[in-house]
């Protein structure tokens, strides 16, 4: 599926003459990547990491900027995707060939040369930049079936470099597991960097943290639209909780400013609507809401606490959290019915539910002997299995959009701060460095546009 | 010549002693009435002093009544502050997940109750808050829980319900910033505001 893509911002007619010579010349390229999706599978909690190797992207002028551009460009690579978890990186230094020297394209490798070091994917890349124009070739390979399952020729400006990485490894991770890749999502998330809490939006690995609130008060909760255009979130503009509802680009939004609280906004599912706690009745209880604040109706009915709503991914279940037992547990409403059902018994403190864009689990944190930890559990309620053992408090789960990993807050190395790990408690680390402290991550569910 | 001399000698002694003999005759001219004073005089003198020293009497009487006057407003203003410190400063508790009124909580409450009650023009915000342990969305709720209970007590006391608000703080604002049972205990309260 040899596609050629030129970014925005170039002149149109001088790239679109070059996107029909490039379109052409890869057409001729048979492998194509149709329905390999059984090499990860992403529900296998003993994921075995697939070997792969990345050797340095070729360059023709071999000019030291261009060889420093190579270098910086397949090291992104590398990193874009040993972040999913799904790949081992195989080290460079036990390549049997010179990247200089090989030949890239099918015809020409030698795939002996990387099965013997043990990769079964291979991804080879080649680099050009002409003033202030780059143009990369990738090709992914399957070693062991000498495959090309995925080819692309990306034109762009010199600083697109990292979209066009990105934009690659989205392809190769739809080839592999048949989904779509993380690597166009963000994380939103509360900072108290500035002094205060504050919303900051960084991309899926944490790259480009940008503040997003300057409120000088208490901002908490971001939730993100469906098309991520939208942010909701709590904030003590006027000396209360009250509920913004923003467009992220565009100067405009709404709010609910009823007396008592106005918290934990939650979107449903392709609807410009959202679920939140609100307690002007004097108790707080969970409402549907237009996306401009306007109470649809009312969802729970208890008196006491319901809070912190996550919806199923087609939007007809919810899950929240109430003290109606007399402790914090998750409970889970149908939303058509009416009907509730209790979710968690394990333990007396169960909150910030969040529910798999799978469909299938739901995350959630799990207070015991005053320690908080990450759990998640069948929607059936079976299958309970903890995540975070023994380092310090962990808190605030919220689901990659493919549903293959988990960011949350912990404060294992002193400060807290957010991490990420794979949906089954493996590969945790920490993912951005900032000022202060990090809280209440949230995932957008798709793609987020710059 | 010597006898002009002798005469501008004793010209120049005798001109002072006739001017001395002159002054000291006129004084004694002047002093001689004011030694004869008359007993009406003297009576008078008598009772306008009297006079003076009652009516000094009286003002430092005024005095003193007024300085006992501002010192006792001062007493009041004082200890009217400090019920109203007391009204401020002094928070109640609660347990861990809890918004359940505990009996300590009561009694500082039928205190703010007759705070109230007599200081008719005051309306108060309620604060609820929390430790830090737990979920900072579940803890918003629970702090205004926490606030929803103190003041339906006090409205149970005959406190009108439009003197009262609350606001929730969840956990983002401890009194105590440790991260310890006494640091929590501290946190988790109602606090309140005059408005």
């Amino acid at each position: 599926m040899m596609v050629n893509i030129n970014f925005n911002k170039l002149w149109a007619w001088p790239a679109y003459i070059i996107f029909l010579i490039m379109t052409a010349s890869f057409l001729i390229c048979p492998a194509l990547c149709l329905s390999e999706y059984d090499y990860v599978d992403i529900n296998n909690p003993f994921l075995r990491k697939i070997p792969i190797a990345i050797p340095l992207f070729k360059t023709t002028a071999k000019s030291r900027a261009e060889k420093r551009l190579s270098e910086k460009a397949s090291g992104l690579l590398s990193e874009t995707l040993e972040f999913t978890g799904y790949f081992k990186m195989l080290d460079r230094d036990a390549f049997l060939v010179d990247p200089e020297k090989f030949n890239i394209t099918a015809l020409n490798i030698n795939f002996q040369n990387w099965t013997s070091i043990g990769a079964e994917l291979l991804i080879t890349g080649s680099l050009q930049v002409k003033d202030d124009i780059i143009d990369i070739e990738l090709r992914l390979y399957d070693t062991f079936k000498s495959r090309l399952l995925v080819g692309k020729k990306y034109r762009g400006w010199r600083n697109d470099q990292r979209k066009i990485i990105r934009r690659f490894c989205n392809d190769v991770i739809h080839c592999l597991t048949g989904k779509r890749g993380i690597f166009d999502s963000k994380i939103a998330f509360i900072s108290t960097g500035s002094g205060n809490k504050e919303i900051y939006i960084c991309e899926f690995d944490g790259y480009n943290p940008i503040q997003k609130t300057h409120n000088k008060n208490i901002t908490l909760s971001p939730a993100w639209s469906c098309d991520g255009k939208w942010i909701a979130y709590t904030a003590y503009k006027k000396g209360r909780p009250d509920l913004y509802i923003e467009h992220l680009k565009e100067k405009r939004g709404f709010i609910v400013n009823k007396k008592g609280i106005n918290i934990t906004p939650a979107w449903v599912p392709g609807k410009f609507a959202l679920a939140a706690t609100l307690s002007f009745s004097g108790d707080p209880e969970i409402y549907m809401l237009t996306g401009t604040g306007k109470i649809i109706k009312k969802l729970t009915n208890n008196r006491g606490i319901d809070v912190s709503p996550s919806w199923s991914p087609d939007g007809k279940k919810m899950a929240f959290v109430s003290n109606r037992s007399g402790t914090p547990q998750i409970y889970i409403m149908d939303i058509d019915s009416g009907n509730v059902k209790r979710l968690t018994f394990h333990g007396r403190y169960n909150t910030s539910p969040s529910w798999c864009p799978n469909g299938d689990k739901i995350a959630y944190c799990g207070g015991e002997n005053g320690v908080f930890n990450i759990y998640v559990i069948g929607i059936d309620g079976n299958d309970l299995s903890q995540l975070t053992f023994n380092e310090g408090d962990n808190e605030s789960p919220s689901w990659s959009p493919d549903g293959s990993l988990i960011a949350f807050s912990s404060n294992r190395e002193g400060p807290h701060r957010i991490y990420v790990m794979s949906a089954y408690g493996t590969d945790q680390r920490f993912l951005l460095a900032l000022p202060g402290e990090q809280t209440n991550p949230r995932w957008s569910l798709g793609t987020v546009s710059n | 010549m010597r006898r002009k001399l002798w005469i501008s000698l004793v010209l120049l002694l005798v001109i002072p002693g006739v001017l001395c003999i002159a002054s000291c005759a006129k004084k004694a001219v002047i002093s001689e009435p004011a030694e004869v004073v008359s007993a009406e005089d003297e009576a008078a003198i008598k009772a306008a002093a009297e006079t003076a020293e009652r009516a000094q009497q009286e003002k430092l009487a005024r005095q003193r009544a007024i300085e006992e006057q501002r010192l006792k407003e001062k007493q009041a203003m004082r200890e009217k502050m400090a019920a109203r410190n007391m009204f401020i400063n002094e928070d109640i508790h609660f347990d861990f997940d809890k918004y359940n009124l505990l009996s300590m909580a009561q009694q500082i409450l039928q205190k703010k109750a007759d705070w109230l009650w007599n200081n008719p023009d005051v309306s108060v915000i309620i604060e609820g808050h929390c430790d830090e342990r737990g979920t900072n969305e579940y803890n918003l709720a629970l702090g205004d829980r926490r606030a929803e209970s103190a003041k339906a007590y006090l409205v149970d006391l005959g406190i009108a319900r439009s003197r009262l608000t609350t606001v929730s703080y969840g956990e983002e604002r401890p009194v105590d910033p440790g991260h310890n049972e006494v640091a929590w205990a501290k946190n988790r309260r109602a606090h309140f505001e005059v408005e």
